[in-house]
């Protein structure tokens, strides 16, 4: 079984935001809510660089270790969804998250957050496959139709890679190989336990 | 629960007051809802209640139903179109279901896009979900927005139309088109204003690339981006000099980034801002704004005292270059470094890379375009890559981006005051032309204009319609001042000078605003009354073909209906003129346009059909290869574009039969008739191919021979040319002279003599209506617009060799005196001042330190009604800012995000605009940048209210021109965007 990632190669990412719009056009998600974002460090000097950056979907992930509701669950493709019928919005992902990925509709303590959203990897949520119940909790679920997430699908400079682990790696290598440089598979280590060597 | 936006869906949590709405900035988690900001920008329920009524009429179901929701137990039916954004040309794949559209896919196959988007593609869906369109006809009436029908609404404008005709005549009236226009669109609203009588018509590419246009053009023959974006792909240097494509052209950096991977290219950005495209240079060059020219002939000066220019290509194709060799000898190191603050060291290592490591490609936008010496600029450009012998090459050339999605096409046919379409000119071989493809008689044509003299006469530019409104009458040289602008899809805040404009605006007698949103025209001026507003459809939502930067013709089919009472521009201009028809009519007035007009365009239901519109251009595009790209080639060319090479853009031997050998989208020129199948033109210039595979040389266009020299090329020729040197244009006398006039056939004999009579030795391969000489010429392996050398030296300009002029208003005035901007002339009906403003600088340079440029954001497109309606982009600028160097911002006691206060020497005494301060290193000191997109507050004023309810954009905000200058290019009046200067205080 494949096991998913998300890849960002930062010297290619032109903060253009195409993957922060799919996200929103592909799901609806609502003003507020940024299942994906873009990051920039050193905005403006030599230097600057651009990752974007959503949930990791990260191997033994944090949020779920620290979910006193249990919600988060692994699919077979290592992707982290959670239930939102579940979820208490405590709050507790966000601060376990390294990513900052977790997002809630409201602002406000002891479960007044609303329920947790966060990015699906194009993967929906418990309920069955593409229903309409699970669009509107979850948005579409493109893995379900066989497609890969549409941030990535779309990305301008093909900067942002989602897939296989092994196959956006070697796509990441090969090109790092190629033009001779490469900051790294930002955030692997943290998410994935491992990095890409080149 | 994921909290839906649809709005009903609020508006029900709303009313069960389930939803906290708390505004908490800087959370990323708690951000704005859209309800919260609504609020927050002052709008209250006024939003949500104008969206009710909007939604209460029949268009409901539709309208509600496009939340994107696919029922998977249903069909899904596949669209293609083109993106209504930049002029890259990605293609948009779209999932509709029972006229909705409920999805958007990649579009792997497209060899331009191959997939990807920017962030406005990737929300493109959006525009037709149309929360925020204008829905149906409106006008003022004592200063109120009122709904009236679309045939009110045409009836009472033709009448005014027609009032303002017979006391103003014709030219008192200003066609404002678009880039947004198909192209089918872009050639009947030129048609149209040809049948109305007079050349004031005009577009966006005025304000963008006017002056690449002149410049290139005037160089070697064609206005346009020589070569392609996916050929920067073989690129080894790339310099992008008064351009950010990473945010202008997102997806053009595909391209740009993968070339400088494989072929580990160079990639140097020369700009004042250090661009989100400089964040992914080689090398960045910081420049002060205004020194283009300088700089180029500060790398030329290296290149020349090296000897690394390239001789034979010079000697061969190139014109006056030891004139150019004169002029750069004056910028040593020394005076470059003084006037651009660029190092000599710096500048001369990227002049070798441009002139060694080739082939080269010089990358430019409106950062050298929009300048009083825009077309100088672009002179130099030119001049650069031809020293260096980088013109018609694979991964050299002038890569020029051009800004809308369709500014190439709506400038090839002739959206532009000085020209009919594509590029004949207005002289009266130019109108005989045309009249011929209209099947009109020329004296019909005539009788449409005040005169001949005015028929012959450019019109009055976009950049100074309020001049025309607000000038005394004598100074106007037309028989009376504007009266009245009907304005296609163009926005209101793109031209300078904005307090200016408003009061011309305030001043017409009538304005009409035909476009999807109400734009800034609807809003900035005061006006009460004879206004109106008519919702046009956007190119999603019809057919037509558009051009993309590289001149590739695209066809884009309808994703869904006009939604609301939208119309589009076909079925728009149709009506008008059948409205016009009855006005004439009713008035005794002899004028009539449908009839005419609509002679050879097939009229379905009341809609002339975008194929037969392009087919009357093919009958007619001779001059620029617009003849061979039928809606059939096209409309194939989209059904298999997979058979596309992602790199040379042919398609290979394995590909069908109907557009095999062909380049993508048939890139013009594309010669001769359809059914000669030429491939089209993928790199001009380049005498490496065969003309029937896409080769060229440079243009013969200004003659054969200049003071003694010979102006045609030097043993240099396309491959398989039977004449191996210089050749002049084709005419049926050269043809004479070569013995191949009896090469033509019959038909095409009997339809020269039929057209010329006896003038038939004139007749030339780009007034040939039946292409017979074009297909000689090119049998014989010849080019048919001849082979000639381009011009470093072009006489007809006013400076022919481009000369440093220092911008109209200028920090450094101790460099008036020596660089002085041109003297006050008069050209296009109107004054035209130089150095009488530049004087002003003298006096107040003092109180306005900072240089002010202004310039795109990602997010947003052109005046930005469109984009900034779209709530993916308004969520992600939410605010107008000024960018200001740490340096300058800490002597003014500006904080990052504070509110700051700015104003240029031209605005009203004491008036600022109010706009965020982003204080950041990225501009330089005594520098700042504003994007341009914003509107809506005017000095301060917020204009919310004004717009008709439920069409106000998502974000306003102050505009970059209501701050910026006087100042016009002399060869295109081409506004000064890029340099003024301006005072910041913290508010």
């Amino acid at each position: 079984m494949a096991r998913m990632k998300f890849l960002c190669d930062s010297d290619r990412c032109i903060e253009c935001n195409a993957c922060v719009t799919a996200c929103k056009n592909e799901h609806e998600v609502p003003w507020g809510i940024n299942r994906r974002r873009v990051v920039t460090i050193n905005d403006g000097r030599p230097g600057e660089r651009s990752i974007s950056m959503a949930c990791m979907h990260c191997t033994d992930a944090p949020c779920a270790a620290v979910c006193p509701v249990s919600c988060f669950y692994t699919t077979a493709d290592a992707i982290v969804l959670h239930d939102k019928d579940l979820c208490i919005g405590c709050g507790y992902c966000f601060y376990a998250c390294p990513f900052g990925a977790p997002q809630y509709p409201r602002v406000g303590n002891f479960g007044s957050r609303g329920k947790m959203d966060k990015c699906t990897f194009c993967a929906g949520g418990p309920q069955q496959d593409n229903t309409r119940a699970e669009y509107i909790q979850y948005g579409s679920n493109r893995i379900a139709e066989g497609k890969l997430p549409l941030c990535a699908e779309m990305c301008s400079t093909k900067a942002l890679l989602a897939g296989d682990g092994e196959i956006i790696a070697t796509i990441y290598r090969e090109r790092v190989q190629r033009r001779g440089y490469g900051s790294g598979a930002w955030g692997w280590r943290t998410a994935y336990r491992e990095t890409v060597s080149i | 629960m994921l909290i839906k936006r649809s709005d009903r869906q609020i508006a029900q949590s709303a009313r069960a007051g389930k939803r906290l709405a708390a505004a908490y900035e800087g959370l990323s988690a708690g951000g704005l809802d859209r309800r919260a900001f609504l609020r927050q920008a002052g709008l209250g329920g006024v939003g949500l209640a104008a969206l009710g009524t909007a939604l209460g009429g029949p268009r409901l179901a539709q309208a509600a139903g496009a939340t994107g929701v696919i029922d998977h137990a249903k069909p899904v039916e596949i669209r293609r179109n083109i993106c209504t954004h930049c002029s890259v040309g990605c293609t948009v794949t779209a999932e509709v279901q029972e006229g909705v559209w409920v999805g958007q896919e990649p579009t792997w196959d497209s060899p331009i896009n191959r997939g990807t988007h920017c962030a406005k593609g990737a929300a493109i869906r959006e525009l037709v979900h149309g929360d925020r369109r204008l829905k149906y006809p409106m006008k003022l009436a004592g200063g109120q927005w009122q709904r009236i029908s679309w045939d009110q609404a045409l009836t009472e404008i033709a009448d005014k139309l027609m009032e303002i005709r017979a006391a103003s005549g014709p030219d008192a009236v200003f066609w404002l088109g678009s880039a947004k226009f198909s192209n089918e669109g872009a050639y009947l609203y030129r048609k149209l204003a040809a049948f109305w009588g007079t050349n004031t018509v005009d577009h966006q590419a005025r304000i963008c690339h006017s002056t690449t246009v002149a410049g290139v053009a005037n160089t070697w023959g064609y206005g346009a981006q020589t070569n392609s974006y996916n050929d920067i792909r073989n690129s080894k240097t790339v310099i992008i000099m008064g351009g950010n494509p990473a945010e202008a052209h997102p997806v053009s950096l595909q391209h740009v980034l993968s070339g400088k991977e494989i072929n580990r290219a160079n990639l140097i950005v020369i700009d004042p801002r250090f661009t989100r495209t400089a964040a992914h240079a080689t090398e960045y060059v910081r420049i002060r704004p205004g020194t283009d020219i300088p700089v180029i002939w500060g790398m030329l000066w290296h290149i020349f005292e090296n000897g690394w220019e390239d001789k034979e290509f010079i000697r061969q194709r190139v014109y006056g270059m030891d004139e150019v060799r004169r002029e750069v000898a004056k910028w040593n190191p020394q005076e470059v470094e003084r006037v651009t603050g660029v190092p000599g060291e710096q500048l001369r290592r990227v002049a070798q890379m441009f002139a060694t490591q080739k082939p080269a490609t010089l990358v430019w936008c409106m950062g050298a375009t929009q300048k009083t010496v825009g077309t100088a600029n672009v002179r130099a450009f030119c001049t650069l890559l031809l020293a260096t012998g980088n013109v018609g090459i694979s991964g050299g050339g002038a890569n020029i981006f051009r800004g809308h999605c369709n500014v190439q096409g709506a400038t090839d046919l002739g959206l532009d005051v000085v020209t009919l379409p594509l590029y004949y000119g207005l002289d009266e071989n130019a109108w005989r032309h045309w009249c011929r493809v209209w099947d009109v008689s020329y004296d019909s044509m005539l009788a449409r204009f005040e005169s001949k003299q005015m028929m012959e006469t450019p019109g009055i530019p976009s950049t100074r319609y309020f001049d025309a409104v607000l000038l005394p009458k004598d100074q106007v040289q037309q028989r009376d001042n504007l009266k009245a602008m009907v304005v296609f899809g163009h926005g209101g805040n793109t031209v300078t000078r904005m307090p200016e404009a408003q009061k011309g605006l305030e001043k017409l007698e009538l304005l009409v605003v035909a476009d999807p949103h109400p734009t800034t025209f609807a809003v900035l001026g005061n006006r009460r009354e004879n206004t109106y507003l008519l919702p046009i459809c956007t190119q999603l939502e019809t057919s037509g073909s558009r051009t993309a930067s590289n001149r590739s013709l695209q066809w884009g089919e309808k994703i869904v209906d006009p939604i609301f009472e939208s119309k589009d521009d076909y079925e728009a201009i149709w009506r008008l003129t059948g409205a016009l028809d009855r006005a004439a009519e009713r008035r005794n007035m002899p004028i009539r346009f449908q009839a005419d007009m609509f002679k050879h365009i097939e009229v379905v239901n009341g809609r002339p059909t975008p194929e037969s519109i392009l087919r009357e251009i093919n009958r007619g595009g001779w001059s620029a290869g617009y003849c061979g790209q039928s809606p059939e080639r096209l409309k194939a060319h989209m059904r298999h574009q997979r058979h596309f090479d992602l790199v040379t853009l042919r398609a290979g031997p394995d590909a069908p039969e109907e557009v095999r050998g062909d380049y993508y989208g048939l890139p013009w020129p594309c010669w001769g008739p359809p059914e000669l199948r030429h491939p089209g033109t993928h790199i001009l210039y380049n005498t490496n191919l065969h003309v029937m595979d896409g080769g060229g040389t440079f243009r013969a266009r200004f003659g054969v021979e200049r003071n003694g020299v010979s102006l045609l090329a030097e043993g240099s020729y396309s491959k398989g040319s039977e004449i191996q040197d210089g050749y002049p244009e084709f005419t049926v006398a050269v043809l004479k002279r070569l013995g191949w006039f009896d090469e033509l056939t019959a038909e095409e004999k009997a339809s020269l003599e039929r057209h010329f009579g006896a003038n038939i030795d004139r007749a030339s391969w780009a007034t040939d209506l039946s292409g017979g000489i074009q297909r000689v010429a090119m049998k014989h392996g010849c080019v048919p617009y001849g082979n000639a050398k381009a011009r470093a030296v072009a006489w007809n300009l006013p400076d022919p060799v481009p000369v440093h002029r220092e911008p109209i208003y200028t920090p450094r005035t101790d460099l008036i005196a020596q660089y002085p901007t041109l003297p006050d002339r008069r050209a296009f009906r109107l004054p035209h001042l130089g150095q009488s403003v530049q004087n002003r600088s003298l006096q107040v340079a003092r109180d306005y330190p900072i240089i002010l440029t202004t310039g795109r954001l990602v997010e947003y497109e052109g005046g930005g009604e469109e984009t900034r309606s779209n709530k993916w982009l308004a969520e992600l600028q939410q605010d107008m800012f000024i960018e200001i160097n740490p340096a300058d911002a800490a002597e003014r006691g500006l904080r990052d995000g504070a509110w700051a206060l700015v104003r240029g020497p031209e605005m009203p005494e004491g008036k600022f605009i109010k706009v965020k301060a982003l204080v950041t290193e990225r501009v330089g000191r005594g520098v700042a940048f504003m994007p341009f997109h914003f509107a809506g507050w005017f000095m301060q004023e917020d204009q919310r209210r004004k717009y008709p309810q439920g069409t106000d954009p998502i974000v306003l905000g102050e505009s970059a021109n209501t701050v910026t200058t006087y100042g016009y290019d002399p060869v295109t009046f081409m506004q000064e965007a890029k340099v003024t200067i301006c005072q910041i205080r913290a508010a």
